[in-house]
């Protein structure tokens, strides 16, 4: 997969749980929890959602190597 | 044969605009049947049946704004508990004892204005006690629905003006002769509410109104204790890498779970303060509250949290809080609430003292998971800690009760893996 496919799917994975917020304006990086407003329910469905996705298995140790949009893409990146 | 009435949602719900029947006459409905759903300042909820038995009509058509405690239908068979909050009153029936000293002129007053003249014997301000035509009148304004001089109505329709608060004399009767009848008082009480609202300012004057009532009212009292998270974290982190990410619990689950543990050791904190009386609840209900994405906030009832495990629980969080967000609660989750957790660690804050929502007594306050110098057996060390606050009604408990309570806590989070 390529970089900007898998940022199109963070990206859509985030508008749907912070719908009021924007991600497209979001930089790389931001930190994605504090600037969307996401609360650690949201970022867990959010986890969900691509492990559903990309089926990835994100072990809870790893939650804090995923706090911004590079820090995702290089996370994930080596894994779909 | 029961009443069905607008449920009181929150004490800061006044009325609720209904949406939809789930139900029509002649359907059997039991206890806890969602039957109808309103609109409310807090979103769509789906409300909750409280007897069994046969609808037998429904009152109220959707679309109308309808008070707390009007009636909505009537259930045939059913009993209403006696819990249920059901202010339903008779059509009062005029009637005039002989002793009553009342002129005749007063009488006839009386009559037309529907005024028993028995709640006014030794009120009479004529000569020698007499009552006359002006405590009549007098009697006539402090009532909520005056009868109109002209014009008949029927029994419902004044009970539902009464319960509308709908001016009779504004309203024009479509019955025989004039007369008023329910379906005029239902369309009045519906035109007269009928201005539009953004649905964001009503949450936000009901939860002005709760709060204020609360700071009002309660005499808070607040305290707070820094509880080392080492071991329930620890326990967390083995639950969650036995798991699949769609199993894994949140942190805020064990801390819930041991709320209600330390509650069932401190249960004055679980209850209401009603009437002047302390009211403790057996079952032990979390309202916990969730911020909506656009401003405003919800607390829904987690309900008996101490019989369920961690794993109900976060199934229950899943459950309600895409629920509650959208605005699909139901009325049990509503209401059912017996003690307020908030929890703001989310946004960084190291603690936070709660506003208590009436009648509830208490409100339990999280802040975040801090890495902090922590000393313990004479060693120091950096310990992940949360500061936890109790906010409490000091009608209904004193400061030493509310100090159980957090040392139980914090003693619970000692030992997650306890029952």
């Amino acid at each position: 997969m390529s970089e900007a496919e898998l940022k199109t799917i963070l990206l859509d994975g985030l508008r749907k749980i912070a719908p009021e917020a924007d991600p497209t304006t979001l930089r790389g990086d931001q930190n994605i929890r504090e600037t969307l407003d996401i609360d650690s329910f949201d970022f867990l469905s959010f986890l969900i959602a691509l492990h559903d996705k990309l089926g990835v298995e994100i072990p809870e140790a790893d939650y804090g190597k995923l706090s911004t949009l590079d820090a995702m893409l290089r996370y994930l990146g080596p894994k779909v | 044969m029961a009443d069905f009435v607008m449920p009181s949602l929150g004490a800061d719900m006044e009325s609720a605009t209904l949406v939809k029947w789930h139900v029509k006459p002649g359907d059997v409905v039991k206890r806890g049947d969602i039957i109808a759903e309103v609109d409310t300042d807090k979103g769509i909820i789906d409300v909750e049946c409280f007897q069994s038995g046969v609808i037998e009509r429904l009152v109220i058509e959707p679309g109308a704004k309808i008070p707390v405690g009007a009636l909505l239908a009537v259930i045939q068979g059913g009993e209403t508990p006696a819990a249920a909050p059901a202010p339903v009153s008779t059509p009062e029936v005029v009637t005039e004892a002989p002793h009553v000293h009342a002129s005749p002129l007063a009488k006839k007053i009386a009559l037309e204005l529907g005024v028993d003249l028995n709640q006014l014997i030794g009120h009479g301000t004529g000569p020698g006690g007499l009552i006359d035509r002006e405590d009549v009148e007098n009697a006539a304004k402090t009532k909520i629905a005056p009868q109109p001089s002209h014009g008949r109505i029927s029994p419902l329709a004044r009970r539902r003006a009464e319960e509308l608060h709908v001016d009779l004399t504004q309203v024009k009767g479509s019955g025989p002769g004039g007369a008023i009848e329910a379906a005029d008082i239902e369309r009045a009480a519906t035109a007269a509410t009928a201005a539009p609202q953004k649905p964001g300012d009503s949450m936000r004057r009901a939860i002005a109104a709760a709060m204020a009532k609360s700071k009002r009212e309660i005499p808070h009292y607040y305290l707070q204790t820094h509880i080392d998270m080492s071991v329930t974290l620890a326990w967390l982190q083995a639950e969650n890498a036995k798991r699949g990410i769609k199993d894994r619990l949140l942190p805020v689950v064990p801390i819930l779970k041991a709320i209600a543990k330390a509650l069932r050791d401190v249960p004055q904190l679980n209850g209401f303060w009603i009437d002047g009386q302390h009211r403790v609840s057996e079952a032990i209900h979390l309202g916990f509250a969730i911020s909506m994405k656009g401003g405003g906030l919800v607390a829904p009832a987690l309900h008996d949290v101490d019989k369920k495990s961690c794993d109900e629980l976060m199934a229950d969080l899943r459950d309600l809080i895409p629920r509650a967000r959208s605005g699909r609660l139901r009325s049990s989750e509503m209401t059912d609430a017996t003690i307020t957790i908030t929890s703001l660690g989310d946004l960084g804050v190291e603690s936070v003292f709660g506003v208590i929502y009436p009648p509830q007594v208490a409100i339990v306050g999280l802040g975040k998971v801090l890495e902090q110098p922590w000393a313990k057996d004479g060693m120091l060390g950096v310990h992940p800690v949360m500061n936890a606050t109790l906010a409490a009604d000091h009608r209904a408990t004193d400061g030493h009760l509310g100090a159980q309570f957090l040392e139980a806590l914090n003693r619970h989070l000692q030992a997650p893996d306890q029952p």
